[in-house]
This record gives structure tokens, C-alpha cells and sequence, in this order.
């Protein structure tokens, strides 16, 4: 592997920053093995992020989904599924880590700001300062079957919704003036006379009137990350998040394109080019040679997609239900079917699937590939694979680039999957300088290299602003 | 005549059970909302132990200036304090006049995940209008509305637990199948205000059903596993305790006692001075510990515990666990929380069987 420069690249200090993203429900974790681990067990949810903490990572994150997934109108039965709530699991996990910042995806559809945010608000509190919320906008009315609005959201509703969320849930963090609690035990009043502001907020989507309940964290209040690959989402990153959680990691140019594309609509939106990390989510399968790592890679794949989940998978594709076909033969003969996305498996689906099954058929014929080997290879989500030592060097192009900010890891075991990250890939980014060698700050704001929340409280003068660690 | 021995709850909300009670706090205010003052009164409390702690919440401030307006969500404080206890049961206040039940009962679930069996919930109740405008819904307007909430609550939160049945999680190999969806139901349920089709996303609780507590007079009967019955004197309990529907009855009782510093007509004089602390309809004891010890073994044979607030925790904490614990302990008259044992397991109740559970055929069925 030669080494680039160091300094000849554009960003020769940037630094890479890691999370752990304990997906739980997806066929990317592999639970046939006997070194696959329960779902819900909370000693496994402790032992990955304090592996992740050991590894000196930003971020543990959870994912939603606020309906099991279905198939055809039945429960999908081939992947790990049952994960607890995101906030609730955070909170117990900043009593058992130290550093480490702690992210939920939350839905801005189905909750209501006031509780959201003050959810969100007291596991900032409790982790004194490690809360990131991954703000997230699935509306589709299968999902809103769950919840006492019910049906549904219009789809341009969706994004207007999160944002005015957005604003109102701000305004909650920020109602407390700093130092609005009295520090002394002797105090005329627990708190400062006009130590908190009382909300009211009518819009479109929300008519409310409250009185925080909670003061700002040593962060602020907590980290915004958006998951959006839209148009619109992209937007609304560039307006309102501090992180973005893409799902552009696995290839260098397309990791470019898209963080060049999202730093156009920052600067369109006025806000500087570092004021937004790019953290993909990633899968990284790590061996002590190549052929080692590609051998492992043929042995994980294999457990994610087996014949049933390959015919599932192509069924998606397809739209067709293909389960009583055979995955080690060809590539099924009928046309894809395209339908309308009733968002019961999930918000995403390719645009086209002609296109992709034309791709498809093509690839298969070319490499005499079966249709699971087809699965295998041209599937969604594949990551990256290689030596500790060339993985580093990848990385380090990447984020030296400006590619990306970092990778959010989907281990593809649990509890044990991110042992080689911590133990072989971590020391090898050290030596090149490009990860850090022990947290320098407390809150997640600060691994990030953030700064201050965007639309403080007044009065926060111009020097609040920190510039950003990289 | 004393009956079986009492079970014991502590009420760990901020500072006590008097609005004033900040001001005899061994801490300073800014120190109430930390993870280290959350985590402190919860180990004190199982030291001490008590067989659960409760923690109470709503969307509005706990009380207003010159008094405390802060409070951490009471699921978030429970799972915290879950993580950093191992045997003391956990039991936050969760409001469901305007909550969303799917998460109610996701949140509550996912409690007794994290705290392998010792979650509970203490079914509360959101009357101030201001309630309303927090949450921006309509207002549920009277206690006959806010009853059937709870009511309504209750059930769907209690069919989604049952909505994964306890096997569902079969990691089949030979058919690739991590589930079984015949394992799992949707409860498609319809109360007086919402439907909800479920399932559930989070696997049945370890305790099958978390225990669910409250006051008999503010949730449809049958639905409580424990009743906390108020009472300003002990006949009024033991007539509240003989009306309540519920398997198990806790008294509730306020408590000010002596401390080594001050006497407790002293305490909360000096309190009282600020504000007043209002009668709830509850038993008070202010006084020795001796005089506690007393009215608690009189309770034994009445109820099946008590949930006692403390007119300011660190104060009232101590002695409890220097003095009236010990004392009720040695006399067979309370019983500590064994460890490695599950919430309803301490308050003697059965683990239920799931609504949806068929008996094990006697023969094997046939594989698809
Ligand atoms: C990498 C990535 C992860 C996501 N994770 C979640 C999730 O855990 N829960 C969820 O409800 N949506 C999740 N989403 C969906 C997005 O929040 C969003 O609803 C979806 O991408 C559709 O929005 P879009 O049209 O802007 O892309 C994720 C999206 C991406 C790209």
C-alpha cells in the first residue's frame, strides 16, 4: 500500500470519527451462528458500546422502527427483529459508560415535541452531555396504525413537520437560561425569578404552550443527526443537522460526490463547510491478508443471505413473491412488478426496478452467478474489507479527501463484532495519525469538534462559538 | 395480630415529598438534575432495602417558582438508576391521558428488559388543562374521561406485551427464520379515542407482565396489580384496602421523622414556613422511629406494603435505613428484596401466562 503525503491532500489534519450503529432489526446481523447474540439482552447492548468506548468512538447509536416489518401483508420472519426503545436503552447505558456519545433515532411523525424533547433533554442530562438524536421523518399510514393520529402524513408534509418539530423542541432546550438553577444550598429560590421561558409555538403542525422542564446540558443540548437520502433531506440536513448519517461510505467517488453535494447545500444555506460531519454507515470485515478478509466476507455473506432471505430480498426487487423458488438457480424469468411502497418493509426501495433487475440479469449471466450469489453481490449495503493496515490507508484517503468525516459501523455480530475494529483497525488509524489516542472532551458535541448549538438562547454573545476540532 | 410481612417503596421524586423540601436537600439545587443525585438516592434506597422505588412525572413542572420546576422524564431517570441497582424494583410514573400508548408500552417494556425483570408502572393521571396544551392535543376533560384514558391505556399497553408471545424468537436455521409470526399477534386494538394494530417492536417483557400500579379510584377496576390506597387515618385504610380490586394493596404514607439534628415537628416547621404541605388524603406520621415502626406493624395484615414519602429525602433516608428498616426487618414485619429475582416475584405474584399461549400439544405438530 504506498501512503499519500500527508500533506498533500486537502484536508491534511481532518480526523476520522467512529460509531457503533446496533441496528437490530435487519438481515445484515447474523444470528444463525452460535456466535450471534441476543437482540434485547442488555448486558450485549452494554458490552458493545464499552467495547465502542474502548475503541474511543463518538457514537452508539440505535435505529427505529415503530412496526414490524411485513411482507405481503405477513410478519417478515427471516431477520433479527425486537429491539428495545431507543431512548429508554440510551438512558440505561449512560449509567454503565463514561464518554461515549449516545444517539436515538426518533420519528418527528408519530411523537409530539414536548415529550420527544424532553425525553431526548434528560438523557442529555444523564450522560451529562452525550445525547444525539437522529431526527427521522418514515410517515407512511402502516405505521400510523400504531399511533393515535393513525393513517398518515401527507409526503410533503413530512420534512415540514420534522422541521417546525425541530424548531419547537429547540426552543424547549434553550428556555432555560444558563446558570438559571441557584448553585448555593442557602438560596431565597430554587431557581432564578425568570429563569425559564415558557414556550408557545402555533404552526402548522403544532399548536402548543409549555414550560420546559429541564435546563441545558454541558453540550447545549443534544446532537442532531438526519438520515434522509432525498433532495429533501439533504436540504434539511444542510439547515438543521450536525450530522449526517449517509448511506454513501462503501465507494470513494460516490462518497465524494455526495459529500460535495451536501456541502453545496450547506454554503447555499449559509453555514460554513465544517459545520456538518458525514458519517456513513459502513460494514468493515477485517482479515490478516486480503485473501483472509475476502474469505471472511464469503463466509459473513453467506449467513446474512441465505436462500430465504435471497429469495426475499429479490422478491422486494421483483415484487413478486418468489419464496417457493430455488436461490441456487437462475435469476427468475418474469418482469418486476412495479408497486407502490406502502413503507411495510422499510423506506427504501430502488426507483426503477427494471433497471436494476436488467442490471441484474446481465452480472448473473456474465458471472455464471446463482440468484443467491446474485443477491450476495449486488444487493444492498456491502462495506468495506481488507487488512487492519490497508483499511487504514483507505480511511485515511477518505477522510483526508473530504470524502467523509468518519464511518457508522453495523457490526455484523453481536455482542463480539466490533473486537477487530477496536483491536487491529483503531491502532493502525492512531499511526497515521488520523484517529484520536484518547478522548480530549466530555460531551458528544465536543468528539465531533461541533460548535455551540445553532439558535442558542440569547444572550449568547459571538464568542461562544468554538472553532472545530476537525 | 400482625398479618404477613410488609413490602416496602420508597417515592424517590426530587428532593421529598414537600414542595420546600430543596431547602433541607443536602445538595444544592443545581445538583438535583444529575446523573450522580439520580444514582445516589436509588442505591441508598436498596441499601436500605426497599423492595422498589417510584418515580413521579407528568409534562408539567413538579412545582413552581420559588419552589422546583425541574424534573428528568421519570422512564429515563427509572432506566438509568436500572442500570446502576441490581436488586430494587423500579417503577416510574407514566401518564397516559395524552401519551402515545405504542410508546408507553415500548418504554415500560424496554424498562424491564434493562433491568431483567424488576420494572413496574405506576399508571398516572395528566388532570391540568395545561396538560393539554403541552402535549397540543384536546383536552380530556373530567375524571370519567381521564379514567377511561388510563383504562384505555392499560389495555393496549398490556396486549402489546402479550403481542410477542415468550418463544417468539426461534432462530430456526434449517428454515431460516429468526421468528416464528405465529408467535406474534396484533392486538388491533380499539378504545374510546384511538386504534392500535401492533405488534409490538420490543420482545415480551422477562416478567411477562410488568407490575402495574395505582389509585383504584382513577383507573377502570381490574387492571391494577397494585392498588395504592390513600386514607387519612387507619380505619380509612383498611376500608380503602378492603374496596380496592387488586391483588396486592399498598398504604400510602407520608413520613417526617426525627433526625439526630432536628425533631420532625421541627423539620417541617421550619418547611412549612415556605409553603405548605398540603394533606393529600394520605396517612401522615410525623415523629421518632419508633413511633413509625408502630403504625407500620399495625399496617401488616391491612395492606401488603407501603409506599412511603419522605418530607425530604436526604434527611428522612437515613433514618429509615439506620433505624426503622432494621427494626421492621428483625421483626419479621418487612422483608428485604432477595437478589436475582424479579419484581412480581418479591410482591409474591405469579409470572402470567400470555393471553395468546396455547398448552404444548401433546404431540409434535408438523414442521413447515
Ligand atoms: C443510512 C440510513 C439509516 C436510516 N435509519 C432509519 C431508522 O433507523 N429508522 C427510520 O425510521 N428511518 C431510517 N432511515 C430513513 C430516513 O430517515 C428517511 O425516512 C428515509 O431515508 C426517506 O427519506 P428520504 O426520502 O429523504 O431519503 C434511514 C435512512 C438512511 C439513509
Amino acid at each position: 500500500m504506498t501512503r499519500t503525503d500527508p500533506l498533500d491532500v486537502p484536508r491534511p489534519h481532518a480526523q476520522l470519527h467512529f460509531g457503533v450503529f446496533f441496528q437490530g432489526v435487519n438481515h445484515w446481523t447474523i444470528w444463525s451462528d452460535p456466535a450471534g447474540g441476543s437482540q434485547i439482552d442488555p448486558a450485549n447492548f452494554r458490552r458493545v458500546a464499552q467495547r465502542a468506548e474502548r475503541g474511543l468512538f463518538d457514537a452508539f447509536f440505535l435505529g427505529e422502527g415503530l412496526r414490524l416489518r411485513e411482507v405481503d401483508g405477513r410478519i417478515h420472519e427471516l431477520d433479527v427483529a425486537g429491539r428495545p426503545d431507543a431512548v429508554t436503552q440510551l438512558a440505561a447505558l449512560a449509567a454503565v459508560t463514561d464518554r461515549i456519545g449516545l444517539v436515538s433515532t426518533s420519528n418527528t411523525t408519530f411523537n409530539e415535541p414536548a415529550d420527544l424533547a424532553r425525553r431526548l433533554s434528560g438523557l442529555d442530562l444523564l450522560s451529562a452531555g452525550r445525547a444525539g438524536w437522529n431526527v427521522v421523518t418514515t410517515d407512511n399510514a402502516w405505521t400510523g396504525a400504531n399511533f393515535r393520529r393513525g393513517g398518515h402524513l401527507d409526503h410533503a408534509d413530512r420534512y415540514r413537520r420534522a422541521e417546525e418539530f425541530l424548531t419547537v423542541a429547540r426552543a424547549i432546550w434553550d428556555g432555560w437560561k444558563d446558570g438559571a438553577v441557584s448553585g448555593s444550598p442557602g438560596a431565597p429560590s430554587w431557581s432564578a425569578p425568570d429563569a425559564v421561558r415558557q414556550v408557545r409555538h402555533r404552526g402548522a403542525q403544532f399548536d402548543v404552550d409549555l414550560a420546559p422542564t429541564l435546563p441545558r446540558s454541558p453540550q447545549g443540548h443534544p446532537v442532531i443527526f438526519q438520515a434522509g437520502d432525498s433532495g429533501e433531506g439533504r436540504d434539511f440536513a444542510a439547515r438543521n443537522a450536525d450530522v449526517i448519517f449517509s448511506a454513501h461510505g462503501n465507494d470513494f467517488d460516490d462518497a465524494l460526490a455526495f459529500a460535495d453535494d451536501v456541502r453545496r447545500r450547506l454554503r447555499a444555506v449559509g453555514r460554513p463547510e465544517d459545520d456538518l460531519r458525514i458519517l456513513p454507515g459502513t460494514e468493515i470485515i477485517i482479515g490478516a491478508t486480503e485473501a483472509e478478509a475476502l474469505e471472511k466476507k464469503r463466509w459473513i455473506r453467506l449467513q446474512q443471505v441465505t436462500p430465504a432471505t435471497a429469495l426475499g430480498v429479490a422478491g422486494l426487487l421483483w415484487g413478486l413473491d418468489l419464496s417457493d423458488r430455488d436461490a441456487d438457480g437462475p435469476l427468475p424469468k418474469e418482469d418486476p412488478v412495479v408497486a407502490e411502497n406502502d413503507g411495510s418493509f422499510g423506506a427504501r426501495r430502488v426507483a426503477d426496478p427494471r433497471e436494476a433487475v436488467a442490471e441484474w440479469r446481465q452480472k448473473a449471466e456474465t458471472n455464471g452467478w446463482s440468484l443467491r450469489e446474485t443477491v450476495i453481490n449486488l444487493g444492498p449495503q456491502r462495506g468495506h474489507v481488507g487488512t487492519p493496515a490497508g483499511l487504514a490507508d483507505r480511511f485515511t484517503r477518505y477522510v483526508r479527501h473530504g470524502a467523509v468525516d468518519g464511518f457508522n459501523i453495523t457490526p455484523y455480530l453481536i455482542p463480539d463484532g466490533l473486537d477487530d475494529i477496536v483491536d487491529l483497525l483503531v491502532p493502525e488509524l492512531q499511526e497515521r495519525g488520523v484517529y484520536r489516542t484518547r478522548y480530549t472532551g466530555t460531551t458528544l458535541r465536543e468528539h465531533l469538534g461541533l460548535r455551540e448549538p445553532r439558535g442558542a438562547r440569547e444572550p449568547l454573545g459571538a464568542s461562544a462559538e468554538r472553532p472545530g476540532a476537525g | 395480630m400482625s398479618g404477613p410481612a410488609l413490602r416496602l417503596a420508597l417515592e424517590i421524586d426530587g428532593d421529598g415529598a414537600h414542595p420546600a423540601a430543596w431547602r433541607r436537600a443536602a445538595h444544592s439545587p443545581d445538583h438535583l438534575l444529575t446523573p450522580r443525585r439520580v444514582a445516589g438516592v436509588a442505591a441508598a434506597a436498596e441499601n436500605a432495602g426497599f423492595t422498589l422505588v417510584t418515580l413521579d412525572d407528568g409534562a408539567l413542572p413538579p412545582g413552581s417558582a420559588p419552589d422546583v420546576v425541574g424534573r428528568i422524564g421519570a422512564v429515563e431517570r427509572a432506566a438509568f438508576l436500572a442500570a446502576s441497582t441490581s436488586v430494587v424494583g423500579v417503577a416510574p410514573v407514566v401518564p397516559v391521558t395524552y401519551a402515545e400508548p405504542f410508546h408507553v408500552s415500548g418504554q415500560l417494556a424496554s424498562l424491564d428488559h434493562i433491568s431483567v425483570g424488576r420494572a413496574g408502572w405506576v399508571v398516572g393521571d395528566e388532570p391540568a388543562p395545561a396538560a393539554a396544551r403541552a402535549w397540543g392535543r384536546p383536552l380530556v376533560d373530567g375524571t370519567a374521561a381521564r379514567t377511561r384514558e388510563a383504562g384505555d391505556g392499560i389495555d393496549v399497553t398490556r396486549a402489546l406485551w402479550d403481542s410477542w408471545e415468550d418463544d417468539a424468537v426461534i432462530r430456526s436455521v434449517a428454515t431460516s427464520r429468526y421468528l416464528d409470526r405465529d408467535r406474534l399477534h396484533y392486538v388491533d386494538f380499539t378504545g374510546g379515542t384511538y386504534t392500535v394494530k401492533g405488534p409490538a417492536i420490543v420482545p415480551r417483557p422477562p416478567q411477562g407482565q410488568l407490575v402495574v400500579l395505582g389509585r383504584p379510584d382513577a383507573v377502570p377496576a381490574g387492571r391494577l396489580d397494585v392498588a395504592l390506597v390513600g386514607g387519612p387515618d387507619l380505619a380509612a385504610v383498611t376500608a380503602a384496602a378492603a374496596r380496592a380490586e387488586a391483588p396486592r394493596t399498598f398504604a400510602e404514607v407520608e413520613v417526617a421523622l426525627d433526625t439526630p439534628h432536628a425533631a420532625a415537628e421541627d423539620r417541617v416547621a421550619d418547611l412549612e414556613r415556605h409553603a405548605p404541605w398540603t394533606q393529600r388524603g394520605r396517612l401522615r406520621y410525623t415523629g421518632g422511629a419508633t413511633g413509625l415502626i408502630a403504625l407500620l406493624a399495625e399496617l401488616t395484615g391491612v395492606v401488603d406494603g407501603v409506599r412511603l414519602h419522605p418530607l425530604v429525602l436526604d434527611e428522612d433516608l437515613p433514618v429509615l435505613s439506620r433505624l426503622v428498616i432494621p427494626a421492621l426487618v428483625e421483626r419479621r414485619l418487612a422483608v428485604r428484596p432477595l437478589p436475582a429475582a424479579t419484581l412480581r416475584a418479591h410482591l409474591g405474584l405469579e409470572r402470567p401466562a400470555n393471553r395468546h399461549a396455547v398448552a404444548v400439544p401433546a404431540a409434535p405438530e408438523e414442521t413447515r
